[in-house]
């Protein structure tokens, strides 16, 4: 019994929760609203790359599969601190938030960039063939014919790749975004106690639950692709 | 142009840090060896669990899968480093590395043999069992090898993200590769030492992300 309440009282300590409560839900605004911001401007940016990417222009193809492979193979806080440090010592100061925001958003970016492309890859060439001789041009078998097929098949690996990238957003503790992980920790030193940490996780399980489950019925619902 | 030379692909600076660096490299390794063993081990574990003939057992395995994968890993390691010394518990932080890790990557592995293993075909199993296989020999000898085939490129893209994963060690202190870097950055007040870990990285990582894409398109098709 002892072991128990002091149990409760250093990971659900109702007073600590009650103090620190208004600061981890700021920290949950801050991590909604970054998270959207990379999922709108990643996805976005990526699926511009990948239809660039079909006009086959040799040079650009190149750099575009350089800046994809680099950012899938470099570990986000890398970037992060790359950015965050790098950039001030040659005049560029940008405020954490946007450092975040800029990394993930081109992480996330690479990896949809790749998905998608994967995806337009996978129709058939006599869709779009069937599409020239209808008299469609070429972007507008791309709009109506191609990425309307291609973009139902991205639909789960795209939807697990952004969870994985949004969850990211932890990251930007290191560099003192008030997210939540960065509320938390604060809390946690603050009050000497580790409840801020548990409403922390607890914040997370309660935005991430929702989009995993989400994610596992967009797989079975888009089915296993591969044969 | 200069100053972008001067701070990030300062060769004087790289040089000076290397040995440091390479010691943080070491360290990557040490964590990968023992991240990525485990994790496959604890992913296997999952996904086995998951198949289970009781509902109330497969369906424990699912939420214990989805849990982990709903919590970012540094939320989890820190929970775990600063967390547990309340309870009493001390981790040096290559344990909670180590703690943190399996968790979250068993979840991801598991989740991907679990797909692999669904995707194999309910006959695989009766025709296995009919022969006199008993239950695990058909699991480990029909049914395993043909998922992890059909699953390779996801093994091997969730391996390149743990590797990724453990520069987040450097959170809590653990000397690894962007530990290292960052220590001689913070000393030199220049970036390129990072640019040096980071060129690791992609040393490391680029050939199996090439790799990735070629195995991704070639199941696709």
């Amino acid at each position: 019994m002892e072991a128990w309440s002091r149990f409760l009282d250093t990971f659900f300590n109702w007073a600590v929760i009650e103090r620190y409560l208004p600061a981890i839900m700021k920290g949950v605004v801050v991590t909604i609203e970054i998270a959207a911001a990379v999922v709108v401007t990643g996805t976005l940016l990526g699926l511009a790359l990948a239809i660039v990417r079909t006009f086959r222009l040799l040079a650009v193809n190149a750099l575009i599969v350089v800046f994809v492979d680099m950012f899938r193979a470099l570990p986000p806080l890398v970037l992060v601190l790359l950015v965050y440090f790098g950039l001030p010592n040659i005049g560029i100061n940008l405020p954490s938030f946007v450092v975040l925001w800029l990394v993930l958003a081109l992480v996330l970016a690479a990896f949809a960039e790749e998905i998608f492309w994967a995806g337009i890859l996978s129709i058939p060439k006599g869709q779009w063939e069937a599409a020239r001789s209808t008299g469609l041009g070429f972007l507008g078998t791309l709009a109506y014919i191609v990425l309307p097929q291609a973009i139902r098949l991205t639909v789960p690996p795209l939807t697990n790749r952004t969870i994985a990238i949004t969850k990211n957003t932890a990251l930007g503790t290191v560099i003192g975004v008030g997210e939540i992980l960065n509320q938390a920790t604060t809390a946690q030193s603050f009050s000497g106690n580790a409840t801020p940490l548990m409403m922390g996780a607890i914040a997370y399980l309660i935005l991430f639950i929702p989009v995993v489950v989400l994610g596992r019925f967009l797989e079975t619902r888009f089915v296993w692709r591969r044969v | 142009m200069e100053a972008i030379v001067q701070q990030f692909f300062n060769l004087a600076i790289m040089e000076r840090a290397l040995p440091l660096v390479l010691a943080g490299l070491e360290q990557t390794i040490v964590i990968c060896l023992i991240v990525i063993p485990l994790g496959l081990a604890g992913g296997l574990a999952f996904a086995i669990v998951s198949l289970s003939r009781l509902r109330t057992v497969r369906w424990a395995a699912i939420a214990g899968i989805d849990f982990f994968r709903a919590i970012p890993p540094l939320v989890l390691l820190i929970f775990i480093y600063a967390g547990l010394p309340f309870a009493g518990l001390r981790p040096s932080p290559l344990t909670a590395v180590a703690i943190a890790f399996f968790l979250n990557t068993s979840s991801y592995y598991g989740e991907i043999y679990r797909a692999g293993i669904e995707s194999v075909g309910h006959s695989q199993w009766d025709a296995a069992r009919s022969t006199g296989l008993k239950g695990y020999q058909t699991l480990a000898y029909v049914v395993l090898p043909q998922a992890v085939r059909k699953v390779l490129p996801d093994l091997v893209s969730n391996t390149v993200e743990v590797v990724k994963l453990t520069s987040i060690a450097s959170v809590v202190a653990l000397p690894e590769l962007l530990y290292s870097a960052d220590m001689a950055r913070s000393v030199t007040f220049n970036s390129s030492p990072i640019v040096l870990a980071a060129a690791i990285y992609l040393v490391m990582l680029w050939p199996i992300v090439r790799l990735i894409s070629r195995l991704e398109r070639r199941v696709a098709a």
